[in-house]
């Protein structure tokens, strides 16, 4: 389904592929009319990495990508590209690459025309930029709709023009801004992993804001959970999913079951089974279960009994929500050749996996 | 039952169904029934006057078929006023469109439900539809012989305005009144092709390196372009349809094309000729028909962008 | 915030420059019905003979008229509420082919202007004469024309933004015959853009001047130019009048859209 790279030799982007560049956001304060929207936020990325800002909307990581790019002002903390403050320097000058969340393109300049916009606004002849564009295209999988204008194109093909106008020009980074949301599921899958492959390629440092916890896993070096304001954890997309710092970090990666327990220092007690604590707590707890660590059980081996109240097939595995006696619903990750009824009685037991928990308020 | 249903939805887009005769076909009748009150309304109102008014054109007083009062367009007396017409127009259009266009820039940005939008919206639109009239007698109370301002800028200042001659009485006077309703229209009809303009354009054009001066020349006027273009088409046709300001105006005279006409069905003869209000009014037809034809068309491609 | 938008300063000069330039006939006018000319300076002696029983007679053809014109908007706005409205639900409903043609048919009366359609609007008028008789109020067939530009496009405004197929579907679905459907849930839903079609119609009826002058009736316009030979200032009165009126009631219109868009988010 997605087309290959075309050959490094073949391809002018490919071949000045080079180190990346380092950026960094130092105690980055922003405010709108009374309430702020950044508490001091700090970030380092390494030269070529991928890192994503995730998290709920309103939670600022669209303002920050902003204020990376210099269409937002700060109020208070510094940009760093390569080393150099260029928290003054207006958004034109600071050769970044940006690709929006929709209606990007112009729409009166043809495919080739948007690609070498960039190029031509810095300067470079007519013949030159148009084959560097083509060059752009090719690696987006493009070339053949190059004389086509944006109307022509689908929300997938004109977000691949999108990205090769944005490389074109080998910013020093790439951001992006939601790129995917607008876009079927179907095509949301592709495009995410043809962006990820091309910015392998290329090396070129890239921030990636998106809501959806399963598109940042799949595709960064390291993600950024923001909530309200402030990064809550960073961290690879393992450390994240299996380690989650904060109760909220917990709740929006990944799937989770919400039960009750009660916790003294590195252990926790859920339906009468202890399991290890990633960090420490004490008194009762609510205890965030992944599903692929529940599973069914039978007679003695079950640390809960309960009735099915829906399971859904997802092709290679089943989710079954079982509520318990005592009321909770979990879900249990498992083959799909087990297949539960709605109001079968099962049993559940834990799997011995350290788990994430928050004092119950 | 579901049968009924469907045959019945089926009917109302193509030929009824054989198998269901009854209510199927009732509907769809019913549904053309529907719509004769306003096809006739518009064919007795609208479509047969237009016939009339040009096929009057084309006949004597008589009865007899004759071209003679269409030749009468070529008469150098009727080509003035059609050239009349169309500086008038012209001029007022252009001046209109850049006023309206700069009024539209000027709110841009603004909160469409706000105080400013909304006062300016209902203003555009009393100003775009006020009756020709009323505004001919604002300007007399306003540049008239005894205008306000007339009098204020001999008493105060010493400028006698009609040194040349009453002016505002013939051709010239009636320029300022155009602009005073071309330019609401303009706000109405451009500012949604302004506010179309997305941000996110201006925003890729900065992280491309462009800067606001080329963003305006690089994108912004090659996009407004055809909205801009089909306005001012609009208003040129507003112009030169336009009649109550004129007549207000001109009581005696028939220097654009619309006062011609009023010449022709006021008196029995004009130039001679008889029916010439027919004939003056396939030469306006041909020529407001053309311009509205090239607008609609320009309008749908630009409403392409809009989207 | 908006990279499009203009500085303050751009949008001040604009404003005012602008601003002025509409102002000032109007200010004009109004100081123009204040001139006293017996004792110079200025008063409110023209305001006054409005009222003043001395020069009744003079203002009356104002009067008559207007009350003309008023009637007039009345009908014509019952054509668009009656006839216009509901074939626009129609061919919404059962003939979306033939929208384009209705937009086309709606463009039309700009095209052919009121001046030429009054040439050959003469001699239906003399046979309407003939029928129903003088009365000024059959003018409002004429009208019905003038403001089918501006009353079409607020009418499909309303129509496109409230989902009519899927509600008249669910009435009938429920039992309702057509004339409730229309009437009781139709129409509710496209109030705002009837009542806006109603104001604009009777603002354009209002300020009509082409057709009843030159097929020899009595409005508000006419009698208009008709008393200014005689008293330029009540003309000009009026006009304030009918400005005033005219701008709040498109006011009234942009508060009800609001009010409605409201509702919906």
């Amino acid at each position: 389904m997605t087309t290959p790279l075309p050959a490094t030799q073949d391809n002018a982007l490919l071949a000045d592929a080079g180190e990346g560049t380092a950026v960094q956001l130092q105690a980055i304060v922003k405010s709108y009319g009374g309430s702020t929207v950044l508490h001091g936020i700090d970030l380092d990325i390494a030269p070529g990495e991928f890192v994503s800002l995730l998290g709920p909307s309103g939670c600022g990581k669209t303002t920050l990508l902003r204020v990376l790019a210099g269409l937002e002002g700060s109020d208070a903390g510094v940009v760093l590209l390569g080393g150099h403050d260029v928290s003054r320097v207006p958004t034109n000058k600071r050769d970044i690459g940006m690709v929006f969340q929709s209606y990007s393109l112009f729409p009166h300049l043809r495919v080739t025309e948007n690609t070498a916009f960039g190029l031509r606004r810095r300067g470079v002849g007519r013949a030159d930029a148009a084959k560097r564009a083509l060059d752009a295209l090719a690696l987006v999988g493009l070339e053949e709709h190059a004389g086509k204008f944006p109307h022509q194109l689908s929300g997938g093909q004109q977000q691949r023009v999108a990205l090769a106008r944005a490389l074109v020009t080998e910013p020093k980074v790439l951001l992006l801004d939601e790129p995917l949301s607008a876009l079927d599921a179907k095509v949301r899958v592709q495009l995410r992993d043809e962006i990820r492959r091309i910015q392998l390629r290329l090396g070129i440092t890239t921030v990636f804001v998106t809501h959806d916890q399963e598109e940042a896993l799949a595709v960064s070096d390291r993600i950024a959970v923001m909530n309200e304001g402030r990064i809550e954890q960073i961290g690879t997309p393992e450390e994240l999913y299996g380690t989650p710092a904060t109760a909220s970090v917990a709740a929006f990666v990944g799937l989770s079951s919400i039960v009750a327990g009660t916790a003294d220092g590195a252990e926790v007690e859920v339906w009468g089974r202890r399991l290890p604590l990633q960090t420490p707590s004490s008194g009762p707890v609510d205890v965030y279960l992944r599903p692929e660590n529940v599973a069914f059980a039978e007679g003695a081996d079950a640390d809960a009994r309960g009735t099915v109240e829906q399971s859904t097939f997802l092709g290679s595995i089943r989710r079954t929500v079982v509520r318990t006696d005592a009321g909770e619903h979990v879900t249990v990750q498992h083959s799909p050749r087990i297949r539960p009824e709605f109001g079968d009685a099962v049993g559940i037991r834990l799997l011995p996996e350290p788990v994430a928990a928050r004092p119950h308020d | 039952m579901t049968t009924a249903v469907t045959a019945g939805a089926d009917a109302s887009a193509s030929a009824p169904v054989p198998a269901l005769a009854g209510t199927a076909r009732r509907s769809a009748s019913w549904a053309w029934l529907g719509l004769t009150p306003f096809a006739a309304y518009v064919l007795l109102f609208l479509a047969l006057p237009t016939v009339l008014a040009i096929g009057s054109g084309f006949f004597t007083k008589t009865g007899a078929f004759t071209w003679s009062n269409l030749s009468a367009l070529t008469d150098p007396v009727v080509l003035e006023t059609f050239a009349n017409s169309a500086w008038v127009s012209l001029l007022t259009a252009v001046a209109g469109a850049v006023a309206g266009a700069l009024v539209c820039y000027a709110m841009l940005g603004l909160n469409p439900e706000g105080a400013i939008r909304q006062s300016v919206d209902a203003a555009s639109g009393v100003l775009a539809q006020f009756g020709g009239v009323m505004l001919a007698f604002a300007f007399i109370s306003t540049i008239g012989i005894q205008g306000v301002i007339t009098v204020l800028l001999k008493d105060a200042f010493g400028i006698n305005i009609f040194a040349e001659g009453n002016w505002i009485y013939e051709v010239p006077g009636l320029l300022l009144p155009y602009i005073y309703f071309q330019v609401p229209l303009m706000v109405i009809t451009f500012m949604p092709a302004l506010a179309a303009l997305k941000p996110q354009w201006a925003e890729a054009n900065a992280t491309l390196g462009g800067t606001r001066r080329s963003f305006w020349m690089q994108i912004g006027f090659p996009v407004l372009a055809p909205s801009f273009l089909a306005s001012l088409l609009l208003l040129f046709a507003n112009a030169f349809s336009s009649y109550a300001t004129a007549a207000a105006l001109i009581s005696q005279g028939s220097q654009i094309v619309p006062l011609q006409i009023r010449a022709a069905l006021t008196s029995e003869t004009v130039l001679g000729r008889e029916n010439l209000a027919g004939a003056l009014a396939l030469g306006m037809i041909i020529v407001v028909g053309i311009v509205m034809a090239v607008y609609s068309l320009i309008q749908r491609r630009a409403a392409r962008w809009q989207a | 915030m908006n990279a499009l938008a203009p500085s303050r300063l751009t949008r001040w000069i604009v404003g005012i420059l602008v601003g002025a330039f509409f102002a000032i006939p109007l200010i004009s006018t109004f100081l123009y019905t204040l001139r006293d000319d017996k004792k110079g300076g200025y008063s409110l002696v023209h305001w006054a003979a409005l009222f003043d029983p001395a020069s009744a007679s003079m203002i009356k053809p104002i009067w008559t008229g207007l009350g003309n014109s008023l009637v007039l908007s009345v009908v014509t706005v019952v054509i668009v509420l009656v006839l216009l409205a509901p074939t626009m639900i129609l061919v919404h409903l059962r003939f979306p082919k033939l929208r384009q043609y209705f937009e086309f048919l709606a463009l039309l009366p700009i095209s052919i202007p009121a001046i030429v359609l009054v040439v050959g609007l003469s001699p239906i008028y003399l046979q309407i004469a003939r029928m129903m008789g003088t009365g000024t109020w059959t003018l409002a067939f004429a009208y019905g024309i003038t403001v089918l530009p501006f009353a079409y496009r607020a009418i499909q405004a309303s129509i496109d933004a409230a989902d009519l197929r899927t509600l008249a579907e669910a009435a009938r679905t429920l039992g309702a015959n057509w004339f409730s459907v229309v009437v009781k849930v139709l129409a509710p839903n496209i109030r705002q853009g009837l009542l806006a079609a109603s104001l604009i119609s009777v603002a354009v009826v209002l300020g009509e001047f082409t057709i009843a002058s030159l097929l020899n009736r009595q409005v508000f316009q006419t009698a208009m130019v008709v008393v200014r030979n005689q008293d330029p200032y009540l003309p000009a009165i009026f006009t304030l009048l009918a400005l005033l009126l005219v701008f709040v009631l498109l006011l009234i219109i942009g508060r009800a859209a609001r009010g409605t868009r409201k509702a919906r988010s």
